[in-house]
């Protein structure tokens, strides 16, 4: 049970406010109904937690501005390829309200920072393609379900409420992903959005949560330059489209496509892909790359991000608009943006156990 | 008489060139690396590679092989040294091994989807 998201009234308060939104900066797509654009998914596709304190004020502050924006770079690194994760939340939500289980707190939720990140990610996300037809259909389950929470606006216990809900069971399994990461609880909790001079602590003398001053800090730093806030672009990159062919070689369709987007060689490219999955394969006539061994999507993603933090962004100032040169058989990351120099190690395919026929080995 | 505070000193010349003996600059040497293989159907071997040579290999594979229950061998290759390897994909169980076991975790490097 407590692992499910709380239901709180600050969370409340705030899609009241956003409902008002009717200029959104997001496009056909997003629906003005849904109470999205101010949170922000507080996961990433590797279940790590983002902290939410200062990505919910950046927010506000550029709808405030109606500037778009984007959000720090770190987060825009770790929602990179963030659709894969994302998608199978937005699966469950339907299945919640399946159940009937309109008021059930734990939906809106759960919805919303899902929706938030899907607000994100038409602005500057490349695989929202998938998520936009999804999204569409959620949006009028999402309004029944935001009406009926305003009905039942007085119950402000969590656990009472939760507990009055019909389908825990369900529930609970299906936002198993939601779940795991502890911090999306704490910190819906806590109202980031306070003004300066009306903080929520001001009032009762408890200890200031770091949420709280972490979004207070944001609230000044942006007052104090406006300019911080239309800063870095996320960087995208499509997600990698691996198809099966046979039962034992997988295609890696856009390659190229990707290798295009980060400046790098292909062959680089393909050679770290191999060291790492410490497998073999080829370049077909069609510029896809097939692979040796059965690979999904998810593990490809997650070799290719390895391969973006140590070979695409600058480890100085983060971006990744950065050159690979080869100088004596070293290869130097050159930034673009920033010029800082570094040389990055080469790439090591590893010890290769003997695999297969032993035989075969011997005559090729 | 030379005073002493005016003659030229490099204070680098008995170093010499930090990097100029070693020759593996930029190499992956001092790390150890856990590797996943596919083999055929959803079998998998798990390689680890570079361990330091304080650690007697032998008795470590013992100790993978009663901990994690699964089967393993010491490989001797010529280029990359003793080699262990397990059946089965125990990426996370030897690096939370190592590491708990006093291995700093910036020297155990994972490898893999």
């Amino acid at each position: 049970m407590s692992e499910e998201p709380m239901f709180d009234p600050s969370l409340k308060k705030r899609k009241k406010k956003q409902v008002q939104f009717t200029v959104d900066p997001l496009g056909a797509d997003a629906d003005p109904t849904a109470p999205a654009p101010e949170t922000i998914d507080d996961t990433t596709t590797d279940g790590a937690v983002v902290d939410l304190g200062p990505a919910t004020t950046h927010e506000r502050m550029k709808l405030n501005g109606e500037s778009a924006v984007k959000s720090t770079e770190e987060d825009d690194f770790k929602a990179m390829f963030g659709d894969s994760k994302k998608k199978k939340k937005k699966k469950e939500i339907p299945l919640d309200f399946g159940d009937d289980s309109g008021t059930s707190t734990p939906v809106p939720a759960a919805s919303t920072p899902d929706a938030g990140a899907l607000g994100e990610a038409i602005e500057d996300l490349d695989f929202s393609d998938l998520k936009k037809k999804k999204k569409k259909k959620k949006a009028n389950l999402d309004m029944e379900a935001f009406e009926k929470e305003l009905k039942s606006s007085s119950a402000t216990d969590a656990d009472a409420d939760e507990d009055a809900d019909p389908t825990p069971a369900v529930d609970l399994d299906d936002d198993a992903d939601l779940g795991d990461d502890p911090f999306a609880n704490s910190s819906g909790d806590v109202p980031t959005s306070v003004s300066i001079g009306n903080e929520a602590w001001l009032k009762s003398d408890r200890d200031y949560l770091y949420p709280e001053l972490l979004g207070r800090f944001y609230e000044l730093l942006h007052q104090a330059n406006p300019a911080l806030l239309s800063s870095s672009k996320r960087y995208t990159i499509a997600p990698p489209s691996i198809h099966r062919e046979g039962t034992k070689k997988t295609i890696f369709a856009n390659v190229t496509d990707i290798c295009k987007r980060m400046h790098r060689q292909p062959e680089h490219v393909i050679q770290f892909l191999f060291s790492e999955m410490g497998t073999t394969g080829s370049v077909d006539g069609n510029g896809q790359l097939v692979i040796k061994g059965r690979f999904q999507q998810k593990q490809v993603e997650n070799v290719l991000r390895r391969y973006i933090v140590e070979y695409v962004t600058c480890k100085t100032c983060k971006s990744p608009d950065t050159l690979l040169t080869k100088e004596n058989r070293i290869f130097f990351m050159t930034c673009e943006s920033c010029g800082s120099r570094r040389s990055v190690n080469t790439i090591k395919s590893g010890f290769q156990a003997q695999v297969g026929k032993r035989s075969r080995t011997r005559v090729g | 008489m030379s005073v002493q505070n005016l003659n030229v000193h490099d204070p680098f010349a008995e170093d010499g060139d930090p990097l100029g003996d070693s020759q593996d600059v930029g190499s992956q040497a001092d790390y150890i690396h856990i590797r996943i293989q596919q083999r055929n159907g959803r079998k998998t071997l798990t390689t680890l590679q570079g361990l330091p040579k304080q650690y007697d290999a032998k008795k470590l594979l013992k100790e993978f092989k009663k901990e994690f229950a699964c089967n393993g061998t010491l490989v001797d290759d010529e280029k990359m040294g003793q080699v262990i390897q397990l059946q089965g994909d125990q990426r996370s169980k030897i690096s939370t091994f190592l590491i708990d076991n006093g291995i700093e975790k910036d020297t155990v490097k994972v490898h893999g989807f």
